[in-house]
């Protein structure tokens, strides 16, 4: 396995009185996609959202690099070069296409062949270039919160099920962005149920239940073992999706 | 809607977002309605130009404070201290500037207004800046919590007023070259009247500047909608926050600077003559909407200077009437603002 | 017996129970103590603003709602007795006719706000509540001929209270019972009266839920409670109680005005002596309007005194000034927000470490 970029060890997060993250321990490889799987209220949007230092965890360390990352605020960290790509899109719907991606770029300018080579996975994008995110749909708006987060090369994307909710042909649209990244050696945590598109890109499967990790394995063993699926997911990955 | 990359099949249609204009109209609606009560065509002019000119004042003093609320979800009651302490902070600056402001050269009367509208705005700036480190910034979030404290603060620097000025009532004397009125054919128009209509415009255009076509701008209208993922972008929200808690005080000085020339007279009240009517405007126009606040604004004076002249005991209750009837048509004001 | 009668809310503080128990026995004994006229009027103040701030706090405090229209009530109550007192003469029936009229359009009022603007955010209601209240003051102020306008209106009160009518001939104490004392008594017994009921409605399931509302009522809401209903009952029972205060205000003064009832300024009054006696407690309002009152009255003398000694100094007579009295309670009252919400009461109730 290659060396961890990102390492969780012990992690406990809060929320309000909810202890949700009860000693999370895991390593993302560097280069490699790590799918994060589990049950729904697993705490799996909980540790994306810990790493990115939007919720502080209360015990335990996340080092990026080698760097501990616990405590620095959101900023700093989205500067250190994690990309986070949530749930809910965060698309800003009064701004336009251009503009949320403007405001993605931290060097400042877009880089116009980047710009290309995004277009091609994600045409509507340069549709609506002047338009305003908020007439995109809602597949169209999941392009532009993963646009956002490879408008530059980024060392770690987070992103929080991606193809939930979106029409499979755009999610293959998705999956050649992903392999696209993935041959540049970007490190990716994906969380996700659709296990069609986690077999696809997935290198490492990690599940969650109940705050903890409670198996670590490479994709293809998992997605081999339909055993050990049942007995985590619930049902066999190979029924999802 | 499928999405093929291989073959280019026919763009689909790309929705028309349909320009909201109807709010817009409710200002010719109030003028023309207005028309046939007051009876009189110059009258009416008179009061029309009366009420623009008080709504721009009233603009520059509201939409700081809108903005603030849209961009951080706090609402600072002590808004109406920062008007105060600008319109002393002008009249202090004006003192040694008597000479400037009784000569007959306009250049030179608007010079030392403009000296002292910026004393005003630096001042009322700075004091924002502190409000905001010691007042707000603790109680981020807690609303109950901000309401008091910001009230708080405004009782505090109300006192402040009364000891460093005295509670007694200035005068606030407008410029020789401001003084009078301009006529247009039947019509009498008060100078200052017009110059604090130009002002209030190149405010809000200055405004729409800003936030449209610049990257400061930008960021703030992101924030507006979710300050959570400005961060995760990399921004510091937070630097962000003050910014636009500073500009949004400086407007308030500078807006209560206006407004004392506008009244000729200065007393440690004046913030709260006008915070009613600022609080009745951001209501209207929706928290947070820039947009909104300029169409409140005039809509609002408009009320004010009609009413003022129709019926003078029922003016700010007419004005309450308007924000009923505006929140049972939008309950959410004119134009609100999306938010996550 | 004390218990039941304070429906179970108990001062669980010696301190405080002491000066409570301070505090009712001088205002009850008032007429009897102080010859002056400033001390009874302080005392029958202290009455009828326990009354105004414990029906604040049960806004504030206990269903965590900052409403800035409550003034307008108060006054209301005064000018309902006042105007009914002045215009249709001085007798019972035309005040209690004048307090129904006034407790029925206050609540009234108190409805429509509430439905109007408590279903959004605690922000909007509070700036709703400001520019209504200002609305009325100004209203209040201008409708001269009815009103009084700016000077308000002086009226005679039923004979019984009048200071030359004597119930009894002999002085009883060393004190002749007038009418003033007659009045000063039903204002004393009837802010008591209305202090307990407060304190009943907060500690009944109704209060409970009111409590459960402020600390979360998203949670509230999925439990079943309609919050917007509750939230608009305690407005009305806020709003009835100040209406009555106003009333009670009006009848001792024989005068009824804007400036001692309408005005922002006693609006902020309240909110400091609610936050500085205690949010939440309702005996905080016993401390509150108390220390508040007293000082007011008494205080600015002792601040004048400090004005003399700091003459030479630059900045610090003007600090000192009596009238500056309201910056030192503003900063007080900033304090308490942050370092102790809970007020004096509070601070008393916490254990020692």
């Amino acid at each position: 396995m290659p060396e961890a970029l990102l390492t969780l060890e012990g992690v406990h997060t809060h929320v309000g009185q909810y202890h949700i993250l009860q000693g999370v321990d895991f390593e993302v490889p560097k280069g490699a996609m790590t799918v994060l799987l589990g049950r729904n209220g697993a705490g799996k949007t909980t540790t994306l959202r810990t790493i990115m230092g939007l919720w502080k965890p209360s015990a335990g360390r996340v080092r990026f690099d080698g760097r501990d990352i616990g405590g620095t605020a959101t900023p700093d960290i989205a500067r250190a070069g994690i990309a986070y790509i949530p749930e809910t899109m965060g698309v800003f719907s009064d701004l336009t296409v251009q503009e949320n991606m403007v405001l993605a770029a931290q060097r400042g300018a877009l880089d116009a062949a980047r710009l290309e080579w995004i277009f091609a996975f994600f045409p509507a994008l340069r549709r609506f270039w002047t338009h305003p995110a908020g007439v995109l749909s809602g597949g169209q708006k999941q392009m532009l919160s993963i646009a956002r987060a490879i408008v530059e090369p980024r060392r770690l994307i987070l992103v929080d099920e991606p193809t939930k909710g979106i029409a499979p042909a755009i999610i293959d649209n998705m999956i050649r962005a992903f392999q696209e990244l993935k041959r540049e050696a970007t490190t990716v945590l994906l969380v996700e149920q659709n296990f069609r598109f986690a077999e696809a890109l997935g290198d490492f499967a990690v599940v969650m239940d109940d705050g903890r990790i409670v198996h670590r394995d490479s994709m293809g063993a998992l997605a081999r073992d339909t055993a050990t699926q049942t007995r985590l997911l619930g049902l066999s990955l190979e029924a999802h999706g | 809607m499928a999405e093929t990359t291989a073959t280019q099949s026919a763009p689909e249609p790309i929705p028309v977002v349909r320009a909201d204009y109807l709010p817009i109209l409710l200002v010719p609606a109030l003028a023309l309605a207005a028309l046939p009560l007051i009876g009189n065509t110059t009258t009416w002019v008179t009061l029309t130009i009366a009420a623009l000119a008080m709504g721009m004042m009233i603009f520059v003093i509201a939409s700081g404070l809108t903005l603030v609320f849209g961009l951080m979800d706090v609402l600072n009651f002590g808004h109406g201290a920062f008007i105060a302490v600008g319109a002393y902070l002008a009249m202090t600056t004006l003192l040694p500037l008597a000479g400037w402001m009784q000569a007959d050269s306009l250049a030179l009367n608007l010079a030392a207004l403009g000296l002292a509208m910026l004393a005003a705005m630096l001042g009322t700036g700075l004091l924002g800046w502190a409000f905001e480190r010691v007042i707000i910034m603790p109680v981020y979030g807690q609303h109950l919590k901000q309401i008091l404290i910001t009230t708080g603060g405004l009782i505090v620097a109300e006192q402040l007023i009364h000891v460093l000025w005295g509670g007694d009532q200035k005068p606030m004397a407008l410029p020789t070259g401001l003084r009078g009125a301009v006529t247009i054919g039947d019509v009498a128009i008060e100078k200052f009247r017009l110059l604090a209509l130009a002002i209030g415009l190149i405010v809000f255009l200055a405004m729409l500047l800003v936030l449209n076509r610049t990257k400061l701008g930008l960021l703030i209208r992101a924030g507006v909608e979710n300050g959570e993922m400005v961060e995760a972008l990399g921004y510091r929200i937070r630097r962000l926050f003050v910014a636009v808690f500073v500009a949004g005080s400086a407007l308030a000085g500078l807006g209560g600077t206006m407004w004392a020339l506008y009244r000729e007279t200065l007393t440690a009240g004046i913030g709260g003559e006008v915070i009613v009517l600022v609080f009745i405007v951001i209501i209207i126009g929706g928290l947070g909407s820039v947009g909104g606040c300029f169409l409140g604004s005039i809509l609002v004076a408009q009320m004010a200077n009609y009413t003022g002249y129709l019926a003078p005991k029922v003016a700010l209750a007419s004005n309450i009437l308007l924000m009923v009837i505006v929140l049972m048509w939008r309950p959410q004001g004119l134009y609100p603002v999306a938010k996550r | 017996m004390i218990k039941t009668l304070l429906s179970g809310d108990l001062p669980r503080s010696w301190v405080l129970s002491v000066v409570l128990a301070a505090i009712l026995a001088t205002l009850a004994m008032a007429p009897f103590l102080f010859g002056g006229a400033q001390a009874i009027n302080t005392a029958a103040k202290v009455c009828v603003f326990i009354v105004l701030v414990a029906s604040y706090d049960l806004l504030l405090g206990y269903t965590g709602i900052v409403s800035f229209a409550h003034t307008m009530f108060y006054g209301l109550g005064g000018y309902g007795v006042g105007l009914a007192l002045y215009g249709w003469g001085a007798t019972w029936i035309a005040a209690l006719v004048g307090l129904a009229i006034a407790l029925v359009a206050g609540i009234a009022l108190a409805f429509a706000i509430g439905l109007f603007s408590l279903r959004v955010r605690a922000i909007f209601f509070a700036m709703v509540t400001l520019a209504v209240a200002s609305a009325f003051a100004i209203l209040a102020a201008q409708l001269s001929d009815i009103t009084g306008g700016e000077d308000g209106r002086s009226f005679r009160v039923p004979e019984a209270l009048r200071p030359g009518f004597t119930l009894i001939d002999v002085p009883a104490l060393g004190v002749t019972v007038t009418g003033r004392t007659i009045a000063y008594y039903i204002v004393f017994f009837s802010s008591l009266v209305l202090f307990l009921l407060a304190l009943r409605v907060v500690n009944s399931p109704f209060g409970r839920v009111l409590q459960a509302i402020r600390e979360n009522d998203f949670r509230a809401e999925a439990l079943g409670y309609r919050t917007v209903y509750y939230r608009t009952a305690a407005n009305c029972l806020a709003a009835g109680m100040a209406v009555l205060a106003g009333a009670l205000n009006a009848l001792w003064l024989r005068y009824t005005g804007p400036d001692t009832t309408l005005s922002f300024a006693i609006m902020l009054d309240i909110l400091l002596m609610v936050v500085i006696g205690g949010m939440g407690t309702m005996y905080g309002a016993v401390i509150g309007a108390t220390l508040f009152i007293v000082a007011q009255n008494y205080l600015q003398k002792l601040m004048g005194t400090a004005v003399k000694a700091t003459e030479a100094l630059p900045l610090l007579p003007s600090l000192l000034h009596p009238d500056r009295w309201l910056l030192w309670l503003g900063v007080l009252f900033v304090l308490s927000v942050y370092f102790f919400p809970t007020g004096i009461v509070g601070k008393l109730r916490q254990p020692r470490r």
